[in-house]
């Protein structure tokens, strides 16, 4: 079995994961950690889109 | 002057959910009773693992080279050994994966080492929790 995953498939996968354990790790208290695990998905994704998008233009 | 004594806590208070983490992400916060986290470090990290090997990652082995060469495959060895039984079960049942050319399967070993750094910071975080550095 071999999963074809293409490079955004991966990238929000790990996203989703590492934002888990950052997450439940991260903070003190529920709300903040669910707070903080939102917070690093949302900076994967900026950080995805946006380089993303850089490369994209950047190659011309 | 006085010297700062810096107190190492006692071995029985964090050895054993420290080196239940280890063998299983998330175990040692089960050990702590800290179930949902425990859950969550679980799904997320065996998760990642799983991922990598259906991406057909490949485990690093023990190489020595130049200095490059030595730190990349000694840091990802040891990075695929925190992930404790999923490595150990994984290697047990014959998985073995020579480097692909494919992105996918680069994306794979790097999901398999980051599982591990991520186990890492579980077993940092079980430890504060056992020694009450953390609530």
């Amino acid at each position: 079995m071999y999963l074809n995953l293409t490079h955004l498939e991966a990238a929000l996968l790990f996203a989703l994961f590492a934002s888990i354990v950052l997450g439940v790790i991260g903070r003190d208290s529920d709300k903040e950690r669910i707070r903080y695990g939102l917070g690093v998905f949302g900076y994967f994704m900026a950080a995805i889109f946006g380089l993303g998008w850089l490369m994209y233009l950047g190659h011309g | 002057m006085p010297q700062e004594k810096h107190m190492i806590p006692p071995l029985q208070q964090w050895a054993a959910p420290v080196l239940l983490g280890w063998l299983l992400p998330g175990a040692g916060h089960f050990y702590l009773k800290r179930w949902n986290h425990g859950i969550l470090l679980l799904f997320a990290i065996a998760g990642m693992f799983g991922f990598g090997l259906l991406m057909r990652g490949r485990m690093f082995e023990p190489q020595s080279g130049d200095l490059f060469t030595t730190v990349v495959h000694y840091g990802g060895y040891m990075a695929d050994m925190a992930n404790g039984s999923l490595y150990f079960v994984a290697s047990w049942l014959g998985y073995h994966q020579e480097q692909l050319a494919h992105a996918v399967a680069d994306y794979g070993t790097k999901f398999l080492v980051c599982a591990g750094l991520l186990n890492i910071l579980a077993i940092v975080d079980v430890y504060e929790i056992a020694v009450g550095e953390k609530p």
